[in-house]
């Protein structure tokens, strides 16, 4: 059983001084995903059907090419920080809780590095 | 901490069934969670039949019946019966609200009582209500300055003033911090709505002079960023207040500040 105060447990290790530049950035990459995301779906729908000269022609096209990265980056990075939250939020354990933070981060870089070398291939590969 | 289930010694029971008032022919079902910590047992919910016809109409009124002619030993605060103290902040027909401003007809059925959500409860529907005292502490609510108190008061402008009109209000009854799941999963590192809009409330006063600390204390990804703006503290709030604006408010003060 804890003898600290009250007062001494909520003002606990004191503020963080941070957090508004991962609100700010969630918010950002929110409004930049809108019309990122539209246009990822258009160029999805464009390549049904699609065999891979005609996938890669459209793909590989600089203005298609950096558009899907564009979107790849902000949804990731949108992404990452909203999943961070639920972890936050939702995993009381201290230990399961740090992993889960690591997974994220890893999971998202090895994700993003995956679409941007499936764009670069589609660019400037064979 | 996220808990979704309750722990064995916690559940809730069957309670008794007190036995309807002689004689009485416009009776009203109340359903009231009971604990009491001396006696060892689950918590459980007994049943009372309240005569309407000598009784006041609102649910505090009924849970005075309750009290002063069934069964004594039901425990729950309660001072000003106007609203203006919250003392009587409880769980009613599934919303955090006073008892003494809800009316009994105001709900359908029987009219099922607990306490405060996801507090730790003292006995039936007494919450301990400390460490929302502490947050509230926390946040330093007095005017701070560091320029020589005049002579007579600080002054303010009409304008200034009326910024503190749908924050001065707020009663502390925690019937909004206790209804935010935020709050409930966090509670020991994220403020609450109550706590934040009091936080609000001297972040804008325009005679305050310590806005930039007040800031630093607050910017924190628990403190201040765990309200996603799931709104249940402006739907319960019985005073009509909405806390989620206030600390929107104040996300904005900080983002002010940065770009």
């Amino acid at each position: 059983m804890s003898m600290r105060t009250p007062l001494g447990k909520v003002r606990g290790l004191g503020s963080a001084k941070s957090g508004t530049e991962h609100f700010w950035q969630q918010r950002i990459t929110a409004l930049a995903n809108v019309p990122l995301m539209f246009f990822l779906v258009v160029v999805v729908i464009a390549t049904i059907g699609a065999d891979y000269a005609q996938a890669k022609a459209l793909l590989g096209s600089p203005f298609v090419a950096i558009g899907v990265l564009a979107a790849v980056v902000s949804g990731l990075v949108h992404m990452r920080l909203g999943m961070q939250v639920i972890i936050e939020d939702y995993i009381p354990n201290e230990a399961m809780k740090i992993g889960a933070l690591y997974l994220n981060t890893f999971a998202t870089v090895l994700i993003g590095i995956a679409c941007v070398w499936a764009v670069a291939k589609l660019s400037f590969g064979a | 901490m996220v808990q979704l289930t309750l722990p064995k010694n916690s559940q809730l029971t069957e309670g008794k069934v007190w036995p309807k008032p002689a004689g009485a022919t416009n009776l009203r079902e109340y359903r009231v969670y009971r604990w009491n910590p001396d006696d060892g047992r689950n918590p459980r919910v007994d049943t009372y039949f309240v005569d309407m016809d000598d009784c006041g109409p609102m649910i505090l009124d009924g849970l005075l019946y309750i009290k002063n002619k069934i069964d004594p030993t039901l425990t729950f605060r309660r001072s000003c019966r106007e609203g203006i103290c919250g003392s009587c902040a409880m769980n009613i027909d599934g919303a955090n609200t006073l008892a003494c401003t809800k009316g009994a007809d105001e709900v359908k059925g029987p009219i099922a009582i607990y306490p405060l959500p996801h507090m730790p409860v003292i006995k039936d529907l007494v919450p301990d209500l400390t460490q929302f005292y502490a947050q509230h502490r926390s946040i330093e609510p007095w005017l701070q300055t560091t320029t020589a108190a005049p002579q007579k008061e600080w002054k303010q402008s009409r304008e200034d003033r009326e910024k503190l009109d749908g924050l001065y209000e707020c009663i502390l009854c925690a019937c909004c911090s206790t209804s935010c799941p935020s709050y409930w999963w966090n509670g020991d590192r994220y403020l609450g709505p109550a706590v934040l809009l009091q936080a609000y409330r001297w972040l804008i006063d325009s005679r305050d002079e310590a806005t930039g600390e007040r800031l630093d204390n607050l910017e924190d990804p628990f403190r201040l960023y765990r309200c996603h703006t799931i709104m249940n503290c402006a739907n319960v709030c019985p005073k009509g207040l909405n806390p989620a604006k206030a600390i929107a408010e104040i996300k904005k003060m900080m983002v002010a500040r940065q770009v």
